[in-house]
């Protein structure tokens, strides 16, 4: 596939099964999705298509299937790991057209939605109800459900509420072999293989979702927030796990470094204790008097955990504060630097005192500022390195020192992704992660899905190949033996 | 010192020999849930001497076992330290250990408030068809890295690996526990059930026979008093929640018993001898006939659930669990060929043909 004239024929056959301005093709068309949340990676895709409906899919996928081209499948483009990463002769498809709530069934507390659905939309149809749609990464005001799906996504309130996998029921699916199938069911569980948890997180490698059961959760009665301050972040990171030994499961427990609150401070104006260490943020909900009764307790925990101060939101509006600045740390952080780059490793809480010691001295090594902002309660990490994509060599270097903290996460007893994916991004890493038995396993299980590997092929699950090249390139510690071969 | 309950080494051998051989194995460890399926013809492979928890830090909220430890083991540690499973397996007996609670991947009455057996599961070190050696998941709370092959362990009943070790997160006990029993019929019950649902209540189980509806009330002291206020109801003992859980329930004794899992609001009559937990979503029921379909009109499954008979025999037509769509079973063989291409382990045990 590529001639022009093939891209032509391509076009073609895909105008005769979607509307012409359905199928994009001319480069300025095709521009705005040669990336998706992770611009350092791009590539032009030789078409766009933009289905609309389930018989769509099926014939777009089916085509490609007979014509053995690979298709790419994307929700709203906000994934942090190149996920979405369109192929140079492959088809991206955009599912956002099928943005539908299609029903919200109030005594099931389940919504049924299609893939394009934004994760926020979920929330809102449901508010009214007195439900919502528990996982909320930070993109959720655009971020799609289907992406969500296929990344098993998190955010703010996983510890206590779960990932994207806690929180649906079904999934209607198509494969590349066309095959219709639904993945749960309106009941708690099903019969046969948990394939649900299989589909979910498997970065659009296996089927393409075309329609999604979420469970929808009552909005707790009541919910508040305790901002502690730190001299110290290894003393932050101990109140963590104190917290948690003492029996207290706190809806988020965020931690923010000194040079992440104080841009968030800059930024919003939070009024964050500015020469803290550290600070936490730990919220509280559920019922009003279970959500008072916890407030005591986790304050006296972090009272004897070293904190230097320690506030509780006296109102709605204060707590909102809080929030609003680790909910612009990212953007805050954004201008404290031409780039950043955004991690995502996860480790164990006991180990987020020796890892941040850790990431610290990576920093110095690589004159590369780093700013650590995390979901504290899972020991999910996203350190923030700053660069300059301008400076000659400096992404390199970032990308270089990032894969370097995911190995620490990995020897810390970790993993190189949370919540964010493998994608493009971290497919080296997989090598540092899995054995050859392992990965050859993951290629197996894609093969039960997609023998012809044309779904999202490349991404996620590297090659053996891949990983000798890596291993060899590994030995050279951090000297890539050849600068300027394409290194994803 | 050697590690006398690491059997990893003679596990992996046997399996390897098995898969060139393309003997049959039947994965074996407390024996309590053998009903639990069809009859597997096989070589024993034997997991309850593989046993022993490996690392457990409260902090953490993660413990990680070797399959064939003792549920009532890991609980006594958890127990120490105010945490638990909180997806609260079914023990059947007192040998019911950790493997066997996660590949049969059942779940007791805290199930939709807590979460299932799946949801706990972090990661698993198994051995595949191949004899091969691997670990998926791990010890954190949140991973995606690689397809989930943990979870798709759970409740595939040792047909896609031999489990030897689990990591699972764990939670802390409520300070309090109330059950509140209500006299009303299962139909005006579980309306108000819903009622309190929405309302934000603390509810963490419910079960609704014989005219009775019980809650089951888990928070602090004073949330659990304000409940009590505001739903009413007669406080009774706590026991009968370790009884569902444990299946020894009188219920749980009838011959002919059918585990019918449902969507929570599915129709439901009002029938003396049903049993509803789960808010509606877990009905069981005795029935000469098999119920299938009824279940499958309602948008859920049934299972068929003789605690005390001998499990179905290989080359019986009685399924247990409910048959898969044409498509749905044509992806689980491909599936377990991916795991285990020489069909040895536990085959036909879900179904025969896998």
């Amino acid at each position: 596939m590529s001639t022009s004239t093939d891209k032509k024929l391509v076009i073609r056959c895909l105008q005769k099964i979607l509307p012409t301005e359905s199928v994009l093709h001319k480069e300025e068309d095709l521009r705005p999705y040669e990336c998706d949340g992770l611009s350092a990676y791009q590539q032009v895709p030789m078409v766009v298509v933009l289905p609309e409906t389930i018989k769509q899919i099926e014939d777009i996928l089916s085509f490609c299937t007979n014509q053995t081209i690979p298709v790419v499948a994307r929700g709203a483009g906000t994934g942090l790991s190149g996920g979405a990463l369109p192929l140079e002769n492959g088809i991206l498809m955009s599912l956002a057209r099928l943005s539908r709530i299609q029903n919200i069934d109030i005594d099931n507390r389940t919504a049924r939605v299609q893939p394009g659905v934004r994760n926020l939309a979920i929330s809102e149809a449901a508010s009214s109800y007195g439900l919502y749609y528990a996982p909320d990464p930070s993109s959720q005001i655009a971020c799609s459900i289907g992406g969500n799906v296929a990344e098993n996504a998190g955010g703010v309130h996983c510890l206590k509420y779960g990932l994207t996998v806690h929180n649906i029921l079904k999934l209607e699916v198509i494969t590349m072999q066309g095959e219709h199938l639904t993945i749960g069911s309106d009941a708690l569980d099903s019969p046969g293989y948990d394939l649900l948890a299989l589909m979910t997180g498997s970065e659009g490698l296996l089927g393409v979702i075309t329609e999604i059961t979420v469970k929808l959760l009552p909005k707790p009665e009541a919910a508040n927030v305790i901002l502690a301050a730190f001299d110290d972040v290894a003393t932050a990171g101990q109140a963590v796990s104190n917290i948690i030994a003492d029996g207290i499961l706190p809806a988020g427990l965020e931690l923010m470094d000194n040079a992440a609150l104080r841009a968030a401070d800059d930024f919003v104006n939070a009024g964050y204790p500015r020469d803290a260490a550290a600070i936490l943020l730990c919220e509280i909900d559920g019922t009003s008097a279970e959500v008072a009764d916890r407030l005591e307790h986790a304050q006296n925990v972090l009272r004897t955990s070293g904190a230097t101060e320690i506030r509780v939101a006296h109102d709605e509006q204060q707590r909102a504060k809080f929030w609003a600045g680790r909910k612009a740390a990212f953007p805050a952080v954004g201008r404290l630097s031409p780039d950043y780059y955004c991690m995502d490793g996860t480790i164990p809480r006991y180990q987020i005192a020796n890892v941040l010691t850790r990431i610290s001295e990576l920093s110095n090594e690589y004159r590369l500022p780093i700013v650590n902002v995390f979901h504290a309660g899972d020991g999910n990490l996203h350190p923030l390195i700053l660069y300059d994509a301008n400076i000659d060599g400096e992404l390199e270097r970032t990308e270089e020192l990032g894969g370097k903290i995911l190995e620490i996460c990995v020897e810390a007893g970790g993993t190189i992704t949370g919540e964010h994916g493998v994608g493009m991004e971290k497919i080296n890493q997989m090598c540092v992660q899995f054995n050859s038995m392992e990965l050859q396993q993951f290629h197996a299980i894609k093969h039960a899905f997609d023998p012809d590997e044309l779904l999202n092929p490349g991404k996620a699950i590297p090659t053996l190949h891949r990983c000798a090249e890596f291993g060899a390139m590994h030995v050279h510690h951090g000297q890539l033996p050849h600068p300027e071969l394409e290194r994803f | 010192m050697p590690d006398n309950n690491d059997k990893t080494e003679i596990l992996c051998d046997q399996v390897l020999r098995a898969c060139s051989s393309k003997t049959p194995l039947a994965i074996r460890s407390g024996n309590s849930k053998l009903f639990y399926g069809r009859d597997v013809q096989g070589e024993p492979l034997p997991l309850d001497e593989h046993n022993g928890i490996l690392s457990y830090k409260a902090s953490e909220l993660v413990i990680t076992a070797r399959s064939g430890s003792r549920i009532s083991d890991i609980e006594s540690a958890l127990d120490e330290h105010g945490q638990q499973l909180a997806f609260e397996p079914p023990c059947h007996s007192d040998q019911s250990t950790i493997g066997g609670a996660i590949a049969c991947g059942l779940s007791g009455p805290a199930r939709p408030f807590h979460g299932a057996a799946r949801d706990f599961v972090l990661g698993a070190k198994i051995i595949n068809g191949k004899g091969e050696l691997m670990q998926f998941g791990g010890q954190v709370m949140k991973n995606v890295a690689g397809y989930d092959v943990s979870r798709l362990m759970v409740g595939a009943q040792g047909t896609l690996g031999v489990l030897l070790e689990i990591s699972l997160k764990v939670l802390p006990k409520a300070e309090a526990e109330t059950t509140l029993a209500f006299e009303i019929d299962a139909v005006e019950g579980h309306k108000m059930l819903r009622g309190w649902l929405i309302d934000g209540h603390p509810v963490t189980a419910s079960c609704h026979y014989q005219g009775v509806l019980s809650v089951r009330l888990s928070s602090t002291e004073n949330s659990i008093s304000n409940a009590h206020r505001k739903m009413g109801g007669e406080v009774v003992a706590n026991d009968l929640w370790q009884q569902l859980r444990h299946q020894s329930h009188p219920c749980f004794e009838q011959a002919n018993l059918w585990r019918l899992s449902l969507p929570p609001a599915a129709v439901i009559h009002n029938e003396d001898d049903q049993l509803i937990e789960w808010g509606g979503a877990l009905r069981w029921k005795v029935s000469n006939n098999d119920l299938f379909e009824q279940a499958q009109r309602l948008g859920g499954h049934a299972t068929r659930y003789n605690i005390n008979s001998s499990p179905a025999q290989e080359n019986s037509s009685d399924e247990i669990f409910q048959p898969l769509q044409a498509g749905m079973l044509a992806i689980h063989k491909r599936i377990k060929h991916a795991l285990d291409p020489n069909n040895i382990l536990n085959p036909a045990r879900l179904y025969k043909e896998l």
